[in-house]
């Protein structure tokens, strides 16, 4: 009898499943996979190193591109990093706005999530309806910071700018006209507090819609129910966070657990999954939608009573406005500092983590008292995922794997930085 | 996490590790445990399995160069390296789901030239790729670790990129060669340049005198 020997295969990096740059070896018993060895790295850029040589400042757009799906909440991470070393207040208006956008790049995340995981799978239309939604949010982003994905919108002490009070509208074309365009401005008449306010409002029966599309479909069950199946035991063991450790049933939310900006003043529920595989992991994502929905809800209603300043007033951190810049020589001198030398940090060391959509978002941030980080370590969740996805596709078959990547939401931004 | 809190893991981990830990302090709420390298392997199952610790979860490892800490000029070189004496650490952050507690591990690995630190594999498997990419950026070596390849720069590359010494034009760059028609390495043409400098000022700089 014919000796029978294992494949070894590559799957990526040009796959369309692979999510970017993803290169996996993959060893075979005919379409069992035994052994699944992933070569990241195609998409390293150096961020740490770069960032060790730029001011503070300089590199808060650097942190839009780890994760560019999720662009704010890198952001995030990274200013109160910088806030916490340097112990200065940011105004509550600007904690409110930065949690309301957290949840709408939440959300964003989501959407392309299971877009993409949709389509990896088989299901078409989830696709389009997804991106219907991301449009409106991606509005959202550009009115509040001319950026419709790489914001740079949050600031070291602060946000950049205070909510605009109009929204964009469309205008007629060739393709819509007059009265086609009224019905598309309709929502977009008010501030972009009323905009996102409406958002929130409809959102929730949107993903109603999605789920006719894909809970109860059979297909869309025999392709992810008990596949990747991770117990809570090894998905701490592991290091999974976020959706990946509360589809095993692990109670464990940084928003919950070590609440930071004005999380513990905001009244949610965090959904946990049950069997640990990919169904159970689709099921938090889409209860997540509608609870990211209910936090944004709350934000709003905040927002439009509470009018203030969305920047920390220690113009040695912060930016002077530009009236005081023109007309006080201090306001001026800080202003020229802040953008020539840049700030100063106080040595000493601090890890700060948020709740990224993807899972716990970490920046170890060294100062030696200088205007630039000494170091800067990203904890990227992906790849901790990422590195997981041996133990989880072994005895699957290769189309299992395909939902295996889908359900890690895997970004190659943030895992090869 | 409240201040008791802290002091409660602060006095646990003094109990449990005695001798082991060589000294711990907080800042900004967070604690930062030093351990000898030697002591690491052991220090990290009595971190995981007692229950009053409970580290579950292995968060982050990353390593970290001293060698220019504290200067202003970051192209000079420190003849005595940043903290403790020592070019090289290694930062463990941990994570009790459990408990809902963090601890920062530091180890500062003992050579300056050759840095090794025994690998924490067998404690925590997530830190398989965390142990990889230090040793890629760092080229500190952890023993024990049954994998240890490269895992982030281009095969077949030398050196070790997060290090202090390497510059961040890199050293060699890549360019199609029309003649022998194929891809090829070369060394950088990029000159080093500094857009801003690496400043520290004295305490009170700006304050107004």
């Amino acid at each position: 009898m014919a000796e029978i020997r294992n494949y070894t295969m590559n799957f990526g990096p040009q796959h369309p499943a692979a999510h970017g740059v993803l290169r996996l070896v993959m060893e075979l018993d005919g379409e069992v996979i035994l052994r699944a060895d992933p070569h990241i790295g195609l998409l390293h850029r150096g961020t740490e190193k770069l960032a060790e040589n730029k001011t503070f400042l300089q590199s808060v757009p650097y942190m839009d591109r780890l994760d560019y799906v999720s662009m704010m909440s890198n952001e995030h991470a990274y200013v109160m990093a910088i806030e916490k070393l340097l112990k200065i207040e940011v105004p509550l208006r600007a904690q409110y706005i930065r949690v309301m956008f957290d949840e709408i790049t939440r959300i964003l995340n989501h959407l392309l999530w299971i877009g993409a995981h949709g389509l990896d799978v088989g299901a078409m239309t989830i696709f389009l309806y997804a991106f219907r939604e991301r449009e409106d949010l991606m509005d959202c982003y550009e009115a509040v910071s001319g950026a419709r994905l790489h914001a740079a919108y949050y600031r070291p002490g602060g946000v950049y700018r205070d909510l605009p009070d109009t929204m964009p509208q469309y205008e007629s074309s060739k393709i819509h006209n007059v009265k086609q365009t009224k019905k598309r401005n309709e929502n977009r008449e008010g501030s972009l507090l009323d905009f996102i306010d409406d958002f929130a409002s409809r959102f929730p029966a949107l993903v109603d819609e999605y789920e006719t599309l894909l809970t109860d479909n059979r297909i869309w069950k025999q392709r992810l129910v008990d596949i990747g199946i991770v117990s809570p035991e090894r998905a701490k063991a592991l290091g999974f966070t976020g959706p990946m450790l509360r589809g095993s049933g692990v109670e464990w939310d940084l928003r919950k657990k070590q609440p930071y900006e004005v999380y513990d003043k905001l009244d949610f529920d965090v959904p946990v999954g049950v069997n640990g595989d990919c169904y159970d992991r689709y099921l938090v994502r889409m209860e997540e939608f509608r609870q990211s929905s209910r936090i944004i809800k709350q934000c709003v209603e905040w927002l439009q009573k509470n009018p203030g300043p969305v920047m920390s007033e220690n113009h040695k951190v912060a930016p002077p406005s530009r009236v005081g810049m023109k007309q006080n020589m201090e306001e001026m001198i800080h202003h020229f500092k802040l953008f020539t030398e840049g700030f100063h940090v106080p040595p000493g060391e601090a890890y700060v983590a948020v709740e990224h959509p993807k899972g716990e978002f970490g920046i170890y941030l060294v100062s030696d008292g200088a205007n630039k980080p000494y170091r800067l370590k990203i904890r990227a969740p992906g790849f901790a995922h990422l590195a997981g996805i041996d133990e989880m596709s072994r005895g699957h078959m290769i189309a299992d794997l395909v939902t295996i990547i889908g359900t890690q939401d895997i970004v190659f931004g943030e895992i090869d930085r | 996490m409240s201040i008791t809190h802290l002091e409660q893991l602060s006095s646990s981990l003094q109990n449990i590790l005695e001798s082991k830990l060589v000294s711990i302090d907080e800042q900004f709420g967070e604690l930062t445990a030093v351990v000898r390298p030697e002591d690491m392997l052991s220090v990290s199952e009595l971190l995981r399995d007692r229950v009053e610790l409970n580290f579950d979860t292995l968060i982050d490892l990353c390593g970290i160069d001293y060698i220019a800490y504290g200067r202003s000029d970051s192209l000079e070189i420190n003849e005595k390296p940043g903290q403790n004496g020592t070019r090289f650490a290694v930062i463990y952050h941990l994570l009790s789901v459990e408990n809902n507690n963090r601890l920062r591990v530091k180890v500062f690995a003992g050579d300056d030239v050759f840095p090794v630190v025994d690998s924490v594999i067998g404690t925590w498997p997530a830190v398989n790729w965390f142990e990889r990419e230090a040793f890629d950026l760092f080229g500190i070596v952890f023993t024990g670790h049954p994998d240890l390849r490269r895992i982030l720069t281009d095969y077949g590359f030398i050196g070790n990129p997060f290090r202090k010494d390497f510059p961040i034009t890199g050293n060699v760059e890549m360019r199609y060669d029309a003649e022998q028609k194929r891809v090829i390495y070369q060394p950088v043409s990029i000159e080093p340049r500094e857009i801003t400098p690496h400043v520290i000022r004295e305490t009170g700089y700006g304050d107004g005198g």
